[in-house]
């Protein structure tokens, strides 16, 4: 099994910590005048994506984790798993609820997602950042207004709510940015 | 991606550490303390486990292999035994493994000796030095012992502490992953004051802390007493270690023990055993005037001077640019 030493830490670095894949946050290196030397590191766990710290003595090995991030096509949801797609392999892979977690508001069939294998199983779904859903239930606005001040809670294709301007209408094609959760324009 | 080719620091940074040695100069000449220069590369090397010398080969020497030095501590020791007086020395030094906020393998450190002195008289000159070099007069200074400020802050006792006790303090102040970490009592009392005590230390003020645990005495004197203490102390300014000094140990037979006992450390480590610097013992047993001396980090000091945060932002070309 590969492992890193601590001299080999650096942000994005994973590693294998109690069991679970983690990502370096940020390593510090911290040494007194005269003495031992320690590794202080925040590290993500890439399941829960849970931030801690940990503190390692320099020179100590950790062993490596074996996750690499791909990109895969979102292909559907049988109930239980949602169904993804290696573009270039074909090769299909299911995630289930706990795995996709936000990602399942904003995804749908033919989506591209970012998808992380630790051991070849997906650990974390990642919706792309824009998204163009249909307004499928929302208040009609108020005649008029095109500020887009103030708001309005809508509902969209696959079930998310977003707040959009009093303008946009059940039916339209707007644009999202899933890291907020916001509304950027109609599409 | 290549590396920019422009410096890492400011132009302004440059000239303030221009300014910087020009004060440390000035402030040695007042002071009546000569500069000299000892070699990088040297045929012996630090014994100290906790440091990782460098080691370069010069072709054509009958002995080719050099290590580099991570103090001029040894060959300074060697020029005062031979009577040398007060001397000061600003040097580049190297140490492998060490990189980081705080850390560069290649680093300016300046060294000075005091023969006649002890390390509390020699303190009192390392704060006169600071304030000059950071033209700040005011700057107050505290000097605490080792053992008060583990009793003050973790209520601890760090003389003769046990490693379970000290295991148990690291592991309830709240450490990540200590209870993960092996280490030996130094290496818990290390965890616990570069974890939970450092950065408390030398807000606005210059703070000295004194007389070590003898296991942690590197090549200070010990003082007999209960508890027997090393004579040595380290600086401290806003939570970032400066200078470390010692009355320094001059007896041959004791300095040829610990440079042993430090071999055999690092043998079991498994970590490269360079050659003893029999040169030192040699003028150890020669006479080493009782003296003390001091290292202090030049780059450091200039980030304080600087307010930066980062070592990167002193240097001209860090090690991943040079």
């Amino acid at each position: 099994m590969a492992s890193y030493s601590t001299n080999e830490f650096r942000a994005g670095l994973k590693i294998m910590l109690d069991g679970d894949p983690y990502a370096i946050v940020e390593n510090e290196f911290v040494k007194p005048g005269k003495g031992q030397a320690f590794n202080r590191v925040r590290v993500r766990n890439l399941k829960t994506g849970r931030v801690v710290e940990k503190t390692f003595k320099s020179g100590d090995t950790v062993e490596a984790a074996d996750v690499h991030d791909t990109q895969m096509q979102y292909l559907y949801n049988d109930g239980e798993h949602w169904h993804f797609m290696d573009q270039e392999s074909f090769e299909q892979i299911t995630a289930d609820a706990n795995v996709v977690g936000e990602a399942a508001k904003w995804i749908k069939e033919q989506d591209l997602c970012n998808l992380t294998l630790w051991n070849g199983v997906p650990i974390s779904v990642e919706a792309p950042n824009f998204v163009v859903l249909v307004i499928t239930e929302t208040d009609p606005g108020l005649k008029g207004d095109t500020s887009g001040g103030g708001g309005k809670p809508a509902t969209l294709e696959t079930g998310a709510v977003v707040r959009v301007p009093l303008f946009v209408q059940i039916g339209e094609r707007i644009k999202v940015d899933t890291r907020s959760g916001e509304y950027v324009s109609r599409a | 991606m290549p590396q920019p080719w422009q410096p890492a620091a400011t132009l302004a940074v440059l000239a303030a550490r221009a300014r910087l040695l020009a004060r440390i100069r000035a402030f040695f000449a007042d002071a009546g303390v000569m500069e000299v220069e000892t070699p990088i590369a040297s045929r012996a090397a630090a014994t100290d486990p906790a440091l990782e010398s460098l080691a370069t080969v010069c072709p054509g020497l009958a002995d080719s292999r050099l290590w580099l030095h991570t103090s001029p501590e040894l060959a300074m020791k060697r020029l005062l035994a031979a009577g040398a007086g007060p001397i000061y020395q600003i040097c580049k030094v190297f140490r492998g493994g060490e990189r980081g906020r705080r850390h560069h393998p290649e680093f300016t450190l300046l060294e000075w000796y005091r023969p006649g002195w002890d390390y509390r008289r020699l303190l009192v000159e390392v704060a006169a030095l600071v304030r000059v070099a950071l033209d700040r007069p005011e700057l107050a200074a505290e000097v605490l012992t080792y053992r008060a400020v583990f009793l003050d802050r973790l209520g601890l006792d760090p003389m003769g502490a046990d490693i379970e006790t000290l295991r148990d303090a690291a592991r309830g102040s709240g450490i990540a992953g200590a209870a993960d970490l092996a280490l030996d009592v130094d290496g818990w009392l290390d965890l616990l004051l570069t974890h939970r005590i450092e950065s408390g230390l030398g807000r606005g003020r210059l703070t000295f802390l004194c007389d070590y645990p003898p296991s942690q005495a590197a090549l200070a004197r010990i003082r007999a007493g209960d508890p027997p203490v090393a004579e040595r102390f380290e600086l401290y300014l806003e939570g970032m270690e400066l200078a470390n000094g010692f009355t320094e140990l001059t007896d041959a037979a004791e300095q040829r023990r610990r440079f042993r006992c430090d071999l055999q450390r690092r043998a079991d480590a498994g970590l490269a055993c360079p050659p003893i610097d029999e040169a030192l013992l040699a003028a150890l047993e020669a006479g080493l005037p009782p003296s003390a001396g001091v290292a202090l980090g030049v780059d450091r000091l200039l980030m304080i001077a600087t307010g930066s945060l980062h070592i990167d932002q002193v240097l001209a070309f860090p090690v991943e640019r040079a």
